[in-house]
Order: structure tokens, then C-alpha cells, then sequence
């Protein structure tokens, strides 16, 4: 392998790495702050990253600390476009709060590239990097409302909490490392596929731990209400999807094909963990009057139907969480940007009761957020039902099928908080009149909508089969 | 190539497309709109009803399997597979019959947000009409579970005084049978690797793998049926939906059930049906006593008239687990028959409400002397109820109990009791309404039905009467299926 090839096999990272460093001396030399030409810089940076990794070779590089695989490929598109969508949304946002900062949209690159890099990961030294990169510009994303306390709370917590996780993540990795000898995912995968010692899975319960931290999966969830109450609405769009679908597709491939010997061990902690996070999401829900605070709780619940679909295993297993990821990605965003566009009088709705008469107000609007309350809850014919229905499809063949009706029967309660949302929008009475919801708020919360319903019934049959591929290269061992 | 079930489907989405345009070039002058909407909705049911009554009158008697089949590659081995045979073809007809209706009964009721109205009612009729031609199992589900959306908005924003609670009650238990349902489907798939129904019609599943996902779909239907015991939802909704919403979750929605049992319970499971035959009889019997007592005992009307629709269907549910023709022709035409009469019955109450703005039994009486053509109707319909022979009513109910009789003697005995017991809560209610002198003074200048109401009704009338005289008309187009459906099951369950 030449680095001529290898840099081929890097092309999304370099184009990123390379987008972000010459954004921050153009924004550096901006006195005025930034203009619009630059925020379309960075979106062209990260579409341009998508179609480096779209149309990029295949293999793997480095000795094997980046793998480029169908997988990776597939997760990479989704990220980079999902991180693409939030850098309009977010600084038009801060620049109407007066905080218009043209670090933005580099610290959305550096996440995006961070997340590209986790999907790649092919050893353990390159998990624990990419994490920390993602992570990072996260926590100061989440702080980003400066002078807003809840903003600085959220960040803080965030930080001190993702620490955390993030230490016990590391100390999962070195007693991997200390027990099979190796970093490499395939090294271990070797080794795993023996007689494994109860080391090596010990350490594999905190690496699961760790991940579980990020992808807020109960029982390690605590952070999640209030880190999305306190976070800038936009940035909370961008960090409940894509940096979730990442953490995920990593999950994936080191269960699989580091672990797929152990299948029978890990599978009991996903299995607690899946059910934790739904019953967790849906009477956690039911008390909350703050949307953000109620979408972290329905955040909680999604994580918890795709790991049922991880602990069932195997390829299909795996298709099931990136179907459930990919369409979940796209609601959460929608919904953010839908809360991202509306407010009265200046100051953003947060109370469930501030949507009351929504319908009437702002009807696009009203209909956007009851697709996505609709598709949260997995009726059909929204986007959220197809997720159910491959994380159920796979976990029926890996005779999870009593965990994954127990976990249908948790959406039944967690119908009520939902169904109390559109209660409020088309039922009530108005709250008074709301300001015009901005432009690029309206058309990304609209799109996504359109997605859920009616675009995914065609678009299935699309991301179907990319999805299976991806599958099968996530669990090739 | 877009095939006719398509074309009838989804032509109320066009409605849809033509009342939000409508809406735009209004620019904010609600009236405009409003009228707009009315008269696109009318126009676009009553299209759907010609494109239906094309269907039935093209579909070939002689064949019980499917027609007008078209079948289109989806995704993960699912298909977009529609088509209907004798079993749903009338049901796709009745309910592009009673939309128009229920259009024209809404006319002049529902004054606010005319617009949203009318695009709830065409995509459920969509919705709807989807259910009785679906093919693939998860398609089915789409449609089936799709129509919880526009229902709960029709029961939640144009309801009554407690339509919060009733549209709640209403999604969250028809939700909990649909996940279960859900759940049912989702194994078949794996189990038989496909979605497709006729396929899975003939697929045998093992006994007591028969014996869960009978139990799932029946979670589903004894919810939408309704049974007893789960069917303290049906009351509250009909009570605070709108009149021409009470049309329709009596007239259609219910008869989701039935069809469900017809579909897939009895040729999908048919060991377990019959395994579980004595729960349904049971539970049938409880409803059909039970429920007439209860109906008497109301002082609401259109609560007394839902209660009598739980004891109506369980006639059906009788009839459909009997396993045998008269059964199953019985079911099906009780069915019919009873989503034509409930109909018109929830239309009498709204008739009057829309006058009065109650429903309070006691606050009428005597209208017979100031509404005289409002009270043939309403004795025309509350016969139909009683189940009078010439009335649409009684083929349903002889048929049914005459099939549970060959099954099961003792259900049928009991049954029997439910035609007394219908009588007694319907005469009392028209007698209290209608008869007598009027005392109310607020009566005094009710008018009677008027141009468009008389329209409304028109058609039910002629179907009640000509179902009543000639229900071989019902019965020449279903035959096939259910001889084929009866026999397949006999053959299943060794009888």
C-alpha cells in the first residue's frame, strides 16, 4: 500500500481536516464576522466529503486503524449530510441572537470528520481518537449560547459527564488491549472466536458502557434531559442524530467483528439495556411539560428499539439499527428544526402548553411536528414504523421476539406523551400569535417531514438494499 | 399501469390535493374556502362511489379468489399487492356509499375549520377503502393503522364537551391491539417469509405458533369490533364524535373487525379458531345480553345506539366463528346491513341535535307531531335495528343464529334472546322520542327535515328496503368466497 492509497482510502477525512483548517484562518481574518459564503463553504466541504465517500475506493489503510468499507461508506454519506443540514440551521440561529461566531461551522466539520473517522475505526487506538474528536467539539457546541446559563450548564455536564464515560470507555479498551494482546479489531476478533478469557470481557462491558454514555442508552442516560434543555436548539438537532448513528455503526462493528465470539455474552447486556432505555423513554416521557426535555425521553426510547436490533445479531441485525438510525436521524433533525423556527415574541416555545392552537397559527409547521410526534411513536405510515419493523424482523429471527413485543407494548405508553403533543397543537386554543419561523428552519423541518411521509415509502426501496451491504461489511469477519 | 382498486383508493387524495388548492387561491377568506372544501369533497366521494360501483359491477361472481389484482415489487420482499374478492368488494362499495353521505350530513354542522374536516374524512375514506383491497400483510397495517390518525382528529377537534377523553380512549386501546397485531405480522413474515395474503391463506402454520398470532389479531379486532369486554371505548367516542363521524367508526370502522376474523383469524388460523371458538360464542353472547341491557338503561341517544352496535356485532362475531356458510353469509351481510342501519340511525339523532344541541332522551318526546317525515324515517330505521323481516336487519340476524345453531346450540339459544332484547331498548327509545304528547316547550318549533337531509337519507332508505327484499343481491357476489372460505376451513379443522 502506497500513501498514494491511502490517502485515497482518507479522502473524506483529508477533504474535511483540510476544509476545517482553511475555514479557520478565512473566519480568523473576518473582523466583521462571518458571511453567508462562508457558512456555504462549510456545507460544500461536507457534501463535497459525502461524495469523496461515496465514489471512493474501498479497502482499508494504515494497518488497519481505517477501514473503509460498504459500512463505513454508508455511515459516512448519512453523517456528513446530516452534519451539512445543521451548519444553516445553526448559524442562522445564533447570528438572529447576535452570536453569530464563525466557529460554528468548523466545530460541526471537526464533529463530522470525528464521526466519519469512528465509523472507520478499525482498532482500538482509532475508537478512542475519534471519539474524543466527535466528543469535543460537542461539549462547545453545547455551551455555545454564551451568555445563556443553561447553555454553560448543559456543556458543562456534558463534558463532565462524557469525561467520564469517555474514561471508562479507555479503561475498557486497555484491558481488552492487556488481555488479547492486540488493538486491532480483527486481532481480537481472532483471539474472541477461541476460548476468550473473562478479561477480555470484562473489558468489553465498559467499552459497551462507554459507548452506551454517548448514545444515551439507559442506564447511562442521566445526562440526556438536561443537557438537550440547556443546549442551543439547533445544536441539539445535530447532536441527538448523527453523532448517535456513529457511535452505533461503531458499536456494530466492534461487537461483531471483534466479538462475534461472544455473541452470547454480550447480547444479555444489550437485551437490559434495550428494554432499561424504552420503559425509561416511555414513563420518563410522561412527566415532562419541556419538548426538548420530552425528545430527550423519546431519544432514549429509539436508542432502545435499535439495540434490540444489535443484540439480535448478525447482518441483519445490523441492517435493522442502520435502517432505524438513518430514519431516526432525519425525524430528530426535523423535529429541531421545527422548535428551531418557532417562537413568540422572541423568546423560543418550550412548554408543551406554548403550543397550544399551533394548527390554526402555523399550520405547515403544526403538521411537520405531527408527522414526526407520529413517527416517533412508529404508526404508520411514517418513517418511525420502518425502523420498528426491521429491528422486529431481526429480532424474531434471533428468537428475541418477546423483547421486541415488550418493547412495542413500552410504545403504547409512550403514545400518550406523544398524542398529548398533537392534543395540544389541534385541539387547544391558540396561545397567541408566533413569529415568522425563518426560512432555512422552515424548509429543513418541511423536507424532513416530507421524508418521513410520504418520500420514505419510495426511498426504502433505495436505502434497503445500501443498507444491507452495509450490513454484511459491518459483520464480515 | 395504474389499476382500478388504485384508482379507487386513492382518488379521495385528489380531493385532498383539490381542497388545499382551493384553500390557497381563497387567500384567507374562510368562508370561501369552506365552501371550496364542501363541494370538492362531495364531488370527489361521489366519484370514488362511481369508481366503486364499477368494481362491484365488473367483478365476476363466479370466481372466489381475487381480482382486479395488481402487484407491484416493493421493498424486503414486501409488495404493493391489492385486490378484493367477494368478501371485500361490498365492503369497499358501502364505504364509498356512506361518504358522500356523511359529507352531506356534515353540510351545515361543522361550521368551523370546514377545510381540515373534509381532508380528515377523504383520507380516511383513502385509508379505508385501502384496508378491504389490501394484499400484503404490512400494507394492510398501513392502511388499518393509518386511520387512527384521522379519526382521533375528527373525534378530538370537532367532538363534544369530553372529546379529549373520548379521542385518547379511542387511540390508545385500538393502539394497543394494533401493536400486538403488529407484533403478529411481523412473526408471519419471518415464519412464512412472505407478506403476500392469498399465499399466506394456504400457508399452514403449526398449531400452537396458530395459537399466539390468533390471539394477536384477535387483540386487534375484539378492539375494533367491538367486543365485550374491551368495548367501553365505542360509547365514549361515538357520544362526543360528530354525527357523521359516529357514521363512520359505526358504519365502516367496526367492520374492520369482521373482516379482520374473515380474513385472516378464520382462513390464516384455522385451528385455532375453532379451538377458540368458545371464547368468541362466549364473549358474543355476553355482549349481545349484556349490552342490550345496558342500551336500555341509557339516557343518551347516540350512547343507547352504541351500545346496540356492541350487541349487534356480536351477532357477527357468532356468526363468523360458526365455521359454517349460513354463518359466514350471515356475518357478512349482518355486517352490511348494520353499517347502512347504524348509519342512518346516528344521522336521525343529528338530525334533531343539530336543532336542539342535545341528546338527552328525556328532553324530546312527542316530535312526532311537529316533525311527521322525520319520524317515518326514524321508525323505518329503528325497525331495521329490532330487526323487522322486509328490513335489511333481519336476513343478518336469522342467518347468523341459524349458523351458530349447526356449530354450537346453545350461543344460538341465548342469542336468540339478543332479537327480544333489541326490540325493547329500540321501541322504547323511538317511543320516548316520538310518541306522546309534547310537553317540551322548546319543542314547540322544531321543524321537520328539510331538502338536503331528506337527500341523506334517500339512499339509506332504498338500501335498507332493497337489502331487506332482496338480499340474494348481497348474497349472489359474496357466495364464492365464503364457500371457498367455509370449505378450506372445514377441511382444516377435520369437520
Amino acid at each position: 500500500m502506497t500513501l498514494h492509497d491511502a490517502a485515497a482510502l482518507a479522502g473524506p477525512e483529508i477533504t474535511l481536516a483540510l476544509a476545517a483548517m482553511a475555514l479557520l484562518i478565512w473566519g480568523a481574518f473576518q473582523t466583521r464576522g462571518h458571511n453567508a459564503a462562508f457558512t456555504a463553504a462549510a456545507v460544500a466541504a461536507l457534501v463535497a466529503a459525502a461524495i469523496v465517500a461515496a465514489t471512493g475506493p474501498l479497502g482499508t489503510a494504515f494497518s488497519g486503524g481505517l477501514i473503509v468499507d460498504a459500512g463505513a461508506v454508508f455511515a459516512k454519506v448519512v453523517i456528513y449530510l446530516a452534519s451539512a443540514a445543521a451548519i444553516p440551521l445553526g448559524d442562522r440561529w445564533f447570528a438572529r441572537r447576535g452570536m453569530g461566531r464563525f466557529e460554528y461551522p468548523i466545530l460541526i466539520l471537526l464533529a463530522a470528520l470525528g464521526m466519519g473517522m469512528m465509523v472507520s475505526a478499525g482498532d482500538l487506538i482509532a475508537l478512542y481518537m475519534s471519539i474524543e474528536l466527535q466528543s469535543l467539539a460537542l461539549y462547545i457546541l453545547a455551551a455555545f449560547h454564551k451568555g445563556d446559563a443553561k447553555s454553560s450548564e448543559a456543556g458543562l455536564k456534558y463534558f463532565v459527564l462524557g469525561a467520564l464515560s469517555s474514561g471508562i470507555l479507555l479503561y475498557g479498551a486497555s484491558l481488552i488491549y492487556g488481555f488479547v494482546g492486540s488493538t486491532h479489531f480483527a486481532d481480537i476478533g481472532r483471539t474472541m472466536s477461541g476460548h476468550p478469557g473473562p478479561g477480555a470481557l470484562f473489558g468489553l462491558v465498559f467499552l459497551i458502557s462507554g459507548i452506551a454514555f454517548k448514545v444515551s442508552a439507559a442506564p447511562f442516560h442521566m445526562w440526556t434531559p438536561d443537557v438537550y434543555e440547556g443546549a442551543p436548539t439547533p445544536v441539539v438537532g445535530f447532536f441527538a442524530g448523527a453523532p448517535k448513528l456513529a457511535a452505533m455503526v461503531l458499536l456494530a462493528r466492534v461487537l461483531n467483528q471483534s466479538f462475534g465470539g461472544a455473541v452470547d455474552q454480550w447480547r444479555q447486556v444489550l437485551v437490559v439495556m434495550a428494554l432499561l432505555s424504552v420503559a425509561v423513554g416511555a414513563f420518563g416521557g410522561l412527566a415532562q411539560n419541556k419538548l426538548k426535555r420530552l425528545w430527550a425521553y423519546s431519544s432514549i426510547a429509539a436508542i432502545g428499539y435499535a439495540l434490540i436490533g444489535l443484540a439480535g445479531g448478525g447482518a441483519q441485525g445490523v441492517q435493522a439499527v442502520l435502517m432505524n438510525m438513518v430514519l431516526y436521524v432525519v425525524d430528530v433533525t426535523g423535529f429541531f428544526a421545527c422548535l428551531a423556527a418557532l417562537s413568540r415574541g422572541g423568546v423560543a416555545m418550550e412548554s408543551i402548553d406554548d403550543f397550544a392552537g399551533l394548527a390554526r397559527e402555523r399550520p405547515a409547521l403544526a403538521v411537520s411536528l405531527t408527522i414526526f410526534a407520529l413517527s416517533a411513536l412508529g404508526l404508520p405510515p411514517m418513517s418511525g414504523l420502518w425502523g420498528k419493523f426491521y429491528v422486529f424482523e431481526a429480532a424474531v429471527a434471533t428468537g428475541l421476539a418477546p423483547v421486541a413485543v415488550a418493547a412495542l407494548v413500552g410504545s403504547v405508553v409512550a403514545a400518550f406523551y406523544y398524542l398529548r403533543l398533537i392534543k395540544v397543537m389541534w385541539f387547544d386554543a391558540s396561545a397567541g400569535a408566533t413569529d415568522a419561523p425563518p426560512l432555512e428552519a422552515r424548509l429543513t423541518a418541511y423536507a424532513a417531514a416530507a421524508f418521513s411521509f410520504p418520500i420514505v415509502l419510495y426511498a426504502l426501496t433505495v436505502i434497503d438494499p445500501l443498507a444491507k451491504a452495509a450490513a454484511l461489511a459491518l459483520t464480515a469477519r | 399501469m395504474i389499476g382500478i382498486l388504485t384508482l379507487t383508493t386513492f382518488t379521495p387524495l385528489l380531493g385532498v390535493a383539490a381542497i388545499l388548492a382551493g384553500r390557497y387561491l381563497a387567500k384567507g377568506d374562510e368562508a370561501q374556502a369552506a365552501a371550496t372544501a364542501r363541494w370538492f369533497a362531495l364531488a370527489t366521494t361521489v366519484g370514488t362511489l362511481i369508481l366503486a360501483t364499477f368494481v362491484v359491477a365488473t367483478f365476476d361472481v363466479s370466481r372466489s379468489g381475487f381480482q382486479f389484482t395488481e402487484d407491484m415489487q416493493w421493498f424486503s420482499g414486501l409488495h404493493y399487492h391489492m385486490g378484493v374478492d367477494g368478501i371485500s368488494v361490498l365492503f369497499v362499495l358501502l364505504t364509498a356509499f356512506l361518504m358522500p353521505i356523511c359529507v352531506l350530513a356534515s353540510w351545515r354542522s361543522i361550521e368551523t375549520r370546514v377545510v381540515e374536516y373534509m381532508i380528515a374524512f377523504l383520507v380516511l375514506e383513502a385509508l379505508v377503502i385501502g384496508v378491504f383491497c389490501a394484499l400484503d400483510l404490512l400494507v394492510f397495517y398501513l392502511f388499518f393503522e393509518g386511520q387512527l390518525i384521522p379519526m382521533f382528529l375528527i373525534i378530538g377537534i370537532w367532538g363534544g364537551k369530553n372529546r379529549v377523553y373520548a379521542a385518547y380512549k379511542f387511540f390508545l386501546y385500538t393502539l394497543l391491539g394494533s401493536v400486538l397485531m403488529l407484533a403478529a405480522i411481523l412473526t408471519m413474515i419471518s415464519i412464512a417469509h412472505t407478506a403476500s395474503i392469498p399465499d399466506l391463506m394456504t400457508y399452514k402454520f403449526a398449531p400452537d405458533v396458530q395459537a399466539w398470532l390468533w390471539l394477536a389479531f384477535f387483540a386487534s379486532f375484539a378492539v375494533k369490533m367491538p367486543m365485550w369486554p374491551v368495548h367501553t371505548w365505542l360509547p365514549d367516542a361515538h357520544v362526543e364524535a360528530p354525527t357523521a363521524g359516529s357514521v363512520i367508526l359505526a358504519g365502516i370502522l367496526l367492520k374492520m373487525g369482521g373482516y379482520g376474523f374473515m380474513r385472516f383469524s378464520l382462513p390464516m388460523f384455522p385451528v385455532a379458531s375453532h379451538q377458540f371458538a368458545p371464547l368468541i360464542y362466549t364473549m358474543s353472547v355476553i355482549a349481545i345480553v349484556y349490552t342490550s341491557l345496558v342500551a336500555f338503561r341509557q339516557t343518551d341517544m347516540k350512547k343507547l345506539i352504541a351500545y346496540s352496535s356492541v350487541a349487534h356485532m356480536g351477532f357477527v362475531t357468532l356468526g363468523i366463528f360458526s365455521g359454517n356458510l349460513q354463518g359466514e353469509q350471515g356475518a357478512l351481510f349482518q355486517m352490511i346491513s348494520h353499517g347502512v342501519i347504524s348509519g342512518a340511525l346516528f344521522l336521525c339523532v343529528g338530525v334533531v341535535y343539530d336543532r336542539m344541541h342535545t341528546r338527552e332522551i328525556a328532553f324530546y318526546g312527542g316530535v312526532v307531531n311537529r316533525m311527521p317525515i322525520y319520524a317515518a324515517v326514524f321508525m323505518l330505521f329503528t325497525m331495521g335495528n329490532v330487526g323487522l323481516p322486509g328490513t335489511s336487519g333481519f336476513v343478518g340476524e336469522i342467518l347468523t343464529l341459524t349458523g351458530t345453531y349447526h356449530a354450537a346450540t346453545w350461543p344460538a339459544i341465548i342469542g336468540v334472546s339478543g332479537v327480544i332484547l333489541s326490540a325493547v331498548y329500540a321501541l322504547s327509545l323511538y317511543r320516548r322520542i316520538a310518541f306522546g304528547e309534547l310537553t317540551n316547550p322548546a319543542l314547540a318549533t322544531i321543524g321537520d327535515m328539510n331538502g338536503r337531509e331528506m337527500l341523506v337519507f334517500a339512499p339509506l332508505i332504498l338500501g335498507t328496503l332493497v337489502l331487506g327484499f332482496q338480499p340474494g343481491l348481497v348474497f349472489h357476489i359474496t357466495d364464492a368466497s365464503t364457500q371457498q372460505l367455509v370449505s378450506a376451513f372445514q377441511a382444516a379443522t377435520g369437520r
